[in-house]
């Protein structure tokens, strides 16, 4: 007995893209407006999320071929590093600074150091819902 | 030399996290552990003899100015408490090679040990009352997962209320630092001591100050508080105990020390004596559990609340010898305490029960574990030429000179029995007739017993090298008694 739940599923299928560019537009906008690494995470994890309601578990694990734990040191790494940086410059842990460059297409942008923090947090945060969501799941 | 004091809490981090991605290599995953440990050691080693000769090292994590930042700093008490939670990490790994399944080993001991290490060493070493509040979630959150790891019913049983018991007290803890914060309007600790000494205590931080003495006493196990941890540090296998026993409730003193050397100091007569009376009744509470009980691991749990109940008495006598002494026996405690964890591990791999009166007669057998024992109850109880005398020397001096006659009357009365509980693991475990379970088996305990054995010489040398090490630790005793040489150090003014 399988339910019939096109409709979950086609609309999934649009609103997952909708769902994850919402996240990174607010990953990215954390430097100056509400938002960041933190909140970022967890609206990208909603979108797996839904995904793994609208069809199964197994279709997000297609998804991302990873151990969700990989993933969660990487984003560890990446934070840890990040602050370690700075100390090659001669300055203090966790020292940050930023900078204008003209990128193609954006334009004159401000890209800060701060940035490379989030992006540890916003893998670590996905990872943590993920694996917490699904290894309460599978067990049966 | 500007980045050292932050080595002893990055190497764990890093070394966690590349143990992560390691988890399928058993044997990889030790060298690299235990490389790390030695790194830490030595790092925290520098760090100690650097802090000795340049006095109070305050950094400045992003390169904020303090208030506004968060301020790391190292004085003697700290640098020497981190060294010594290195030495008591590596000595832990080092057991951990033979003393831990390979299931438990392959589901993130490492990683989760390192954790641990990390919150331990960023709680000892931060300048900022929320970090601290932060690096003690940190230890809390990793001490949760090697709580149950592995499982057993008798872990899951009591990592309830383990956790329970801890989320409660950070609960209380944030409420405290939010009390705090809304009274004085900072968190770094130098700039709460002096803007406390500004006002000069009102009532009002008096009972902020004893909401931390609640939270804190609730982490270091003091007398009303101490009820969760019997059970809990008697369920999980014996290093993993050795780890808690060694470094967990530490933290909640140092904390104590922390914040009623230099920030609430300026009402003694309510503070410190409620901290007095708290101390001894947490020893004879201690001394009772650990008189009454017959498993090997609950007697030994119960010490570990009387050897808060002494730490915590050398800081209600607040003057040199009491803050000495008390420091000298912290120290002491963090070696001694996971020594005799470790030995009485090894000694429940041999006799395959944790009762006092179900096996006897290891000694013909076993001789290194009988002496080895011998020598750290005697260390424990505070007999002359090892460590444990000279905390204790030092706290019944301060005592005398505070006039807290009764009390010293008290510490060594719960010494005795101390002597008592830990003898009589001795005459029933060790000697006596041969009888347990594997007399007739050849059991190994080959790389069981070398780790306690270095925490013993540890102990042997702080005791006969007191000279060494007493510079050290009068370099704590004075920061601690005079807090304006901490706030210069960070503030700058």
């Amino acid at each position: 007995m399988h339910p019939n739940d096109v409709i979950l599923q086609t609309i999934t299928k649009c609103l997952s893209f909708i769902i994850v560019i919402f996240s990174f537009y607010v990953f990215l906008a954390g430097h100056h407006n509400p938002g960041g690494g933190f909140i970022g995470a967890l609206t990208t994890a909603c979108a797996f999320i839904l995904i793994s309601v609208a069809f199964d578990i197994e279709t997000v694990r297609k998804m991302i071929p990873v151990d969700y734990k990989y993933i969660m040191a990487t984003g560890l790494l990446i934070a840890g590093l990040s602050g370690v940086g700075s100390m090659i410059f001669g300055e203090n842990f966790l020292w940050q600074t930023f900078d204008y460059f003209d990128l193609p297409l954006l334009g004159n942008t401000e890209l800060a150091t701060a940035l490379l923090f989030d992006i540890g947090v916003y893998l670590v945060v996905i990872a943590v819902v993920l694996s917490i969501i699904f290894t309460i799941g599978e067990e049966h | 030399m500007t980045n050292l004091i932050i080595l002893p809490i990055l190497i764990p981090f890093f070394t966690a996290v590349i143990l992560l991605f390691i988890r399928k290599s058993v044997t990889v995953e030790r060298i690299i552990s235990i490389i790390a440990g030695i790194a830490v050691v030595i790092v925290s080693g520098l760090l100690a003899y650097d802090v000795l000769q340049n006095g109070v090292y305050s950094y400045n994590l992003g390169g904020w100015v303090p208030p506004f930042g968060i301020a790391l700093v190292a004085d003697s008490l700290s640098a020497l408490l981190v060294l010594f939670t290195s030495i008591v990490v590596l000595v832990c790994l080092l057991f951990s090679i033979r003393g831990i399944d390979e299931i438990r080993t392959k589901f993130y001991f490492y990683p989760l040990v390192y954790f641990l290490m990390t919150g331990v060493i960023g709680a000892f070493l931060t300048g900022d009352i929320f970090n601290m509040f932060v690096f003690f979630e940190v230890l809390l959150m990793s001490s949760y997962g090697l709580i149950t790891l592995g499982g057993s019913k008798a872990q899951l049983r009591e990592s309830i209320k383990y956790v329970l018991i801890n989320v409660i007290s950070s609960a209380f803890f944030v409420m405290a630092i939010a009390l705090l914060y809304s009274v004085t309007g900072t968190l770094n600790i130098a700039d709460l001591s002096s803007r406390v000494a500004e006002v000069g205590q009102p009532g009002i931080l008096t009972v902020i100050a004893f909401l931390f003495l609640i939270v804190f006493g609730m982490k270091a196990a003091i007398f009303p508080l101490f009820f969760w941890l019997p059970g809990s540090y008697a369920a999980p296998p014996p290093v993993i105990t050795a780890l808690f026993a060694g470094l967990l409730t530490k933290v909640g003193i140092y904390a104590i020390f922390r914040i009623f050397t230099i920030v609430f100091y300026h009402e003694p007569q309510i503070t410190h004596l409620t901290l007095e009376v708290l101390a001894v009744l947490t020893m004879i509470v201690g001394v009772i559990g650990a008189v009454a009980y017959t498993d090997l691991q609950k007697v030994l749990v119960y010490n570990v609340v009387a050897g808060v109940g002494f730490i915590i008495f050398g800081i209600s006598s607040f003057n040199e010898a009491g803050i000495f002494g008390a420091t000298f026996y912290l120290l002491h405690d963090m070696l001694i305490k996971a020594a005799l964890f470790l030995l009485v591990g090894a000694m429940i791999i041999i006799t395959k029960t944790s009762s006092m009166h179900k096996a006897s007669g290891l000694i013909k057998k076993h001789p290194l574990v009988g002496w080895s024992f011998l020598v750290a109850c005697l260390s424990l109880a505070g007999v002359p030429p090892f460590s444990g005398f000279f905390g204790k020397l030092f706290l019944i001096q301060g005592g005398f000179e505070a006039g807290q006659y009764f009390s010293v009357i008290i510490l060594i009365l719960a010494s005795l029995l101390i002597l008592y509980s830990v003898m009589r693991i001795f005459f029933n475990v060790i000697l006596g007739e041969e009888n347990y379970e594997t007399m007739n088996e050849k059991v190994s305990i080959k790389g069981l017993l070398y780790p306690s054995m270095i925490l013993l010489f540890l102990t042997f040398i702080m005791g006969m090298g007191a000279e060494a090490i007493v510079p050290y630790i009068s370099d704590a005793t004075e920061t601690l008694l005079n807090p304006e040489l901490y706030i210069e150090a960070v503030l700058k003014e």
